[in-house]
């Protein structure tokens, strides 16, 4: 198996998006108490893991620390942990933070790989979404990045924004495919219960996509990438060589082990699964208190529960499922005992079988879920 | 009641019912007598305390017969053992009234002030007269402002034919005339016959299972004496077992000696084999047995049809050893095995009616933790072939070629409505809708208008009660009682879903509303079925005619965006949720279909 991936949750942001429904504080007082919690967090780790090979700070807007900031994390990893020289190091980056000096700094520091909250390239778009950044500011954020030297970067992007149609979201694409960058996050927008955007689709204020248009979408982003150029490897997200797939994604969709720093963060290894407290608050007081970690809670998947999550996360990928690995795992032949469910799905284009794995089509991978649901 | 002594002599007892039209008091009655006969103390009192099922309190309405002995000193000083059974009002329940009254030797028959003599006041007088108890009217209600006592002497008079100087009057809410009953219990109900040295005689009435004592029996003792460690026989099948304990009913079971001629009360004797005890049967004892049964009960004759079936197939057996048991504490109930292609191995059941039918289900969910699928209700057709052949079918799976049919027939019923005149105009309106003819009108009080109709029993079973309390605004009330056999123009409709017939939602209607019919079923279906990956068509059909068709779409997108930093176990537990819901479907080709969506089928359109 693959080595363990490491995640680093910054639970902080500027100014909180009306339709996120993570938890990150604007409240910026306790940044460096945090990270020296992290820090003190991997000790706990030491002994139970080893090497990372991909390490991926998310949040929250990591972009909001400084670069000594990060410089603590980081060296904090290297003395816990061994990290190999070809590691995927990466980081998320609001475009609105971090000038040319931050960005070659970064570099410095070791971390490859950038993934930038782009959203969209309307303005008008991105007052909807409440966001702190303008088009102009994304342009300018990607430009400090390939000057920084990073050959490996992505964007987000969101579809189905309220007066959004498809002549504007086609005109984002082809903004995004004009800055050529290596990987691309295309995700639905989606009202998430208790968000300030939710309270607002609830009173009526404005209409989303229907099922139709939504699938409209989705079609029309993976056969503009492809025609750019980009493989829809997975459903959200589209790389320009294999290379520049998420390596550490990879791992959450394979069972791969990973572990989670950082409030809210979830960990993974030998069938196992654990997340640490949500609040910083919590976070914190169970860290002060002694050598335990700020585990929230935990599960032991039962093998039902990896058999769902290895059929889910698979036929969220392109590759789908590997049979002879799901045969090896749990003993059972897809092709074989679903002889009758899967004829119907292929002959319905929701999926293409061969004798090594069932791969979802683009149809397929936008009904993913329900596909997963019916073996 | 601790020293109290209770005379043990068949002089001193009394059996008598309470009956009457649903909802005219009885067992606010019965409460007013047991708390005056002082069984219960204030602390623990609630109203309608003998509706002790769930199910009965939740709804206000007594389902089952209820038994309870009650030691009363009447003015002559002596303590009589006053053995009571508050019985249901609902003429679906009419079989538990029937067979209390076998235990009996009066009844006290309530009429309220304020309604007066209605339906099922008159069907349960005459149940009464067939068993030629002593009966006494009481007229209830006459707090009420809308009490009219003199209209009501007036009807026990010309409707019930009987002597008006007998009747008396309370409140049973208020508590007043209280006693003047229980002295006329006493002084006018005769005491039981039958004697306590013969052989033993018992008969059956009722019967519950109890998991850790085995089925517990209510019977009534004819004749002769039984006590614990007697061997018992039941006389229909022969089974023999010995008596572990007796007793009578107090708020709870309460342990005796003995029971002896003339008492009503419980036999345990830990009979596990459900089978062996019949409601209607006798016990005697097996070393010293009486010449013949008793002669038990009539037949009950179900009106109402649908066969059920466990969701998963697997519970078929679990189903089948819930309904034996079942069908011990409630003998109106009858089913045989049944099977459905669609569904798999089920039964068909008969019913006393829709309420009857609504309530079997409930309580198979709740007491017996089933998950059922119900089919449509049907009524008994009568089809006459072109052979000469007459055919009684209530299955539509039952039903013969269309082509080999010469005459169909249904039953009808005679409908009397009765509620305030200003709602008149929507009720005819329904009842017409319905096929309703030959109505009659008439003016019970001021402000009231009773209507009378004749109509298909099929009509009333599929959703006209619903519609009747929403277009009366809940003040109608409705009653009715099965007529006769009519020519009707009898057609089978098949459900179709992906082009596979769904045998269980096949329905046998009358030709003209056949196509309505259709649509309706498509239509419910249509919202309980869940989007699936496929386009679902669901049809209605006649033989190979298409009448109706709806369509469910596919799912288009159903994708979460992402699975947010690993946080895989959320997603997990949303999706093992989704497919546990769809484990409790049924599969119909390649369509999963809910049990709601069977029940919807059968839905009143107006909620
Ligand atoms: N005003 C008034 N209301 C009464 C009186 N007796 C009963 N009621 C009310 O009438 C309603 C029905 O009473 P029940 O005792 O449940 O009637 P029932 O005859 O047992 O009804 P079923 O068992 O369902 O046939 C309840 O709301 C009682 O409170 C009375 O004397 N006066
Ligand atoms: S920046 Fe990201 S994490 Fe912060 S509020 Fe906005 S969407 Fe949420
Ligand atoms: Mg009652």
């Amino acid at each position: 198996m693959s080595l363990p991936g490491l995640y680093i949750h910054i639970p902080f942001c500027r100014t909180k998006c009306p339709y996120c429904h993570f938890y990150s504080t604007t409240d910026l007082t306790s940044v460096d108490v945090v990270i020296a919690s992290i820090v003190g967090e991997m000790e706990l780790y030491a002994d139970e893991f080893d090497t990372f090979d991909t390490i991926y700070i998310g949040g929250g807007t990591p972009s909001l620390l400084t670069i000594q900031q990060l410089d603590v994390i980081l060296s904090g990893v290297h003395r816990h942990f061994h990290i190999p020289p070809n590691a995927e190091i990466t980081i998320e980056v609001n475009p609105a933070d971090g000038d040319l000096a931050w960005y070659r700094s970064l570099k410095n520091l070791g971390v490859n790989r950038l993934h930038m909250g782009v959203q969209s390239f309307s303005d008008q778009a991105l007052t909807f979404l409440g966001r702190r950044h303008r088009a102009e500011d994304a342009v300018a954020a990607l430009e400090n990045t390939v000057r920084a030297g990073f050959d490996n970067f992505g964007l987000d992007l969101i579809y189905g924004i309220p007066g959004q149609d498809m002549q504007s979201w086609r005109e984002s694409l082809a903004r995004a495919v004009s800055l050529a960058p290596p990987h691309l996050s295309a995700y639905q927008l989606a009202i998430e219960e208790e968000t300030p955007l939710w309270q607002r689709h609830q009173r009526g204020s404005f209409d989303i996509p229907d099922e139709d248009a939504s699938l409209s979408f989705f079609l029309e982003t993976s056969a503009y990438l492809e025609r750019s150029g980009y493989h829809h490897y997975e459903v959200s997200n589209y790389a320009s060589s294999p290379s520049r797939k998420s390596r550490h994604n990879q791992k959450y969709w394979d069972h791969t082990p990973y572990l989670g720093l950082g409030p809210g963060a979830h960990s993974f290894k030998e069938g196992r699964r654990w997340w640490n407290h949500r609040g910083i608050e919590g976070y914190l007081k169970d860290l002060a208190a002694g050598t335990a970690a700020p585990v929230a809670g935990d599960e032991t998947l039962s093998r039902e529960d990896l058999r769902l999550e290895t059929l889910f996360m698979s036929l969220r990928t392109a590759r789908g499922i590997d049979l002879a690995a799901f045969r090896l795992q749990f003993g059972e032949n897809l092709l074989k005992e679903q002889h009758t469910i899967i004829q119907p799905l292929v002959d319905r284009g929701f999926i293409v079988v061969n004798d090594e794995r069932i791969s979802p089509t683009t149809r397929g991978l936008a009904v993913a879920d329900q596909l997963a649901l019916i073996f | 009641m601790g020293g109290l002594f209770i005379l043990r002599n068949m002089d001193y007892i009394r059996n008598f019912s309470i009956i009457a039209h649903i909802d005219h008091g009885k067992s606010t009655l019965a409460d007013r007598l047991i708390q005056h006969t002082g069984v219960c103390d204030i602390r623990n009192f609630q109203d309608q305390i003998l509706d002790n099922m769930d199910i009965e309190r939740e709804r206000g309405i007594t389902i089952k017969s209820q038994a309870i002995s009650l030691p009363y000193t009447a003015r002559d000083e002596k303590t009589y053992n006053l053995n009571l059974i508050d019985t249901p009002g609902h003429v679906d329940f009419s079989y538990e009234v029937s067979r209390s009254l076998a235990s009996c030797e009066g009844v006290l028959l309530l009429i309220d002030a304020a309604q007066g003599v209605q339906a099922q006041t008159l069907a349960n007088l005459y149940l009464a007269m067939e068993h030629d108890l002593e009966i006494i009217p009481v007229i209830n209600k006459i707090d009420l402002p809308s009490a009219d006592v003199e209209r009501v002497i007036e009807q026990i008079d010309s409707e019930l034919g009987l002597d008006t100087d007998t009747h008396l009057k309370c409140s049973a809410k208020e508590g007043t005339g209280i006693e003047d009953i229980l002295e006329a219990i006493v002084q006018r109900v005769p005491p039981p016959r039958g004697n306590p040295g013969a052989p033993l005689a018992a008969l059956i009435f009722d019967a519950q299972y109890d998991p850790f004592r085995g089925t517990v029996i209510h019977c009534r003792i004819m004749d002769g004496t039984v006590q614990s460690g007697d061997i018992i026989r039941f006389m229909y099948g022969g089974a023999t077992y010995k008596v572990e304990e007796v007793g009578h009913f107090l708020l709870a079971r309460q342990k005796r000696d003995r029971l002896s001629a003339g008492e009503v009360g419980y036999i345990i004797a830990g009979v596990k084999t459900i089978s062996d005890v019949r409601t209607g049967d006798t016990i005697t004892l097996e070393n010293r047995p009486c010449d013949k049964p008793l002669p038990g009960f009539k037949e009950v004759k179900p009106v109402v049809f649908a066969s059920i079936y466990p969701i998963a197939s697997d519970d078929y057996e679990d189903l089948a050893v819930a309904l034996e048991k079942y069908k011990l504490n409630d003998a109106s109930f009858v089913y045989e095995k049944d099977a459905s292609v669609a569904l798999g191995q089920g039964f068909r059941c008969g019913f006393l009616g829709l309420l009857h039918l609504d309530i079997v289900q409930e309580r198979l969910e709740r007491e017996y933790d089933q998950s059922l699928i119900l089919s449509v209700p049907s009524v008994r057709f009568r089809l006459t072939l072109k052979d000469g052949t007459v055919l009684y079918v209530d299955n539509p799976s039952h039903y013969p070629p269309q082509m080999s049919i010469a005459k169909g027939e249904e039953p009808y019923i005679r409908a009397a409505m009765m509620m305030p005149e200003r709602y008149l105009g929507a009720v005819m309106k329904l009842c017409q809708e319905k096929r309703g003819m030959n109505s009659s009108l008439s003016y019970p009080g001021p402000g009231r208008a009773e209507l009378i109709y004749e109509m298909p029993l099929s009509e009333v079973i599929y959703d006209f009660y619903d519609r009747f309390k929403s277009v009366s605004q809940g003040y109608g009330s409705f009653d009715y009682e099965l007529i006769d056999f009519r020519d009707s123009n009898l057609v089978l409709i098949d459900i179709l879903v992906n082009g596979e017939k769904v045998d269980a939602l096949s329905q046998i209607v009358h030709r003209d509303r056949a196509r309505a019919c259709g649509l309706q079923s498509c239509e419910r279906l249509k919202e309980e079925i869940p989007k699936q990956m496929f386009k679902i068509a669901l049809q209605a059909a006649i033989g190979g005619e298409i009448i109706a068709r709806t369509t469910i779409t596919a799912f288009r997108k159903d994708v979460t965006a992402k699975c947010y930093g690993g946080d895989i176990s959320r997603k997990r537990k949303l999706l093992d949720k989704q497919r546990k819901g769809k484990k409790r479907m049924k599969m119909i080709g390649n369509v999963s279909i809910p049990q709601s969506a069977f029940l919807a089928v059968l839905k009143s359109d107006t909620d």
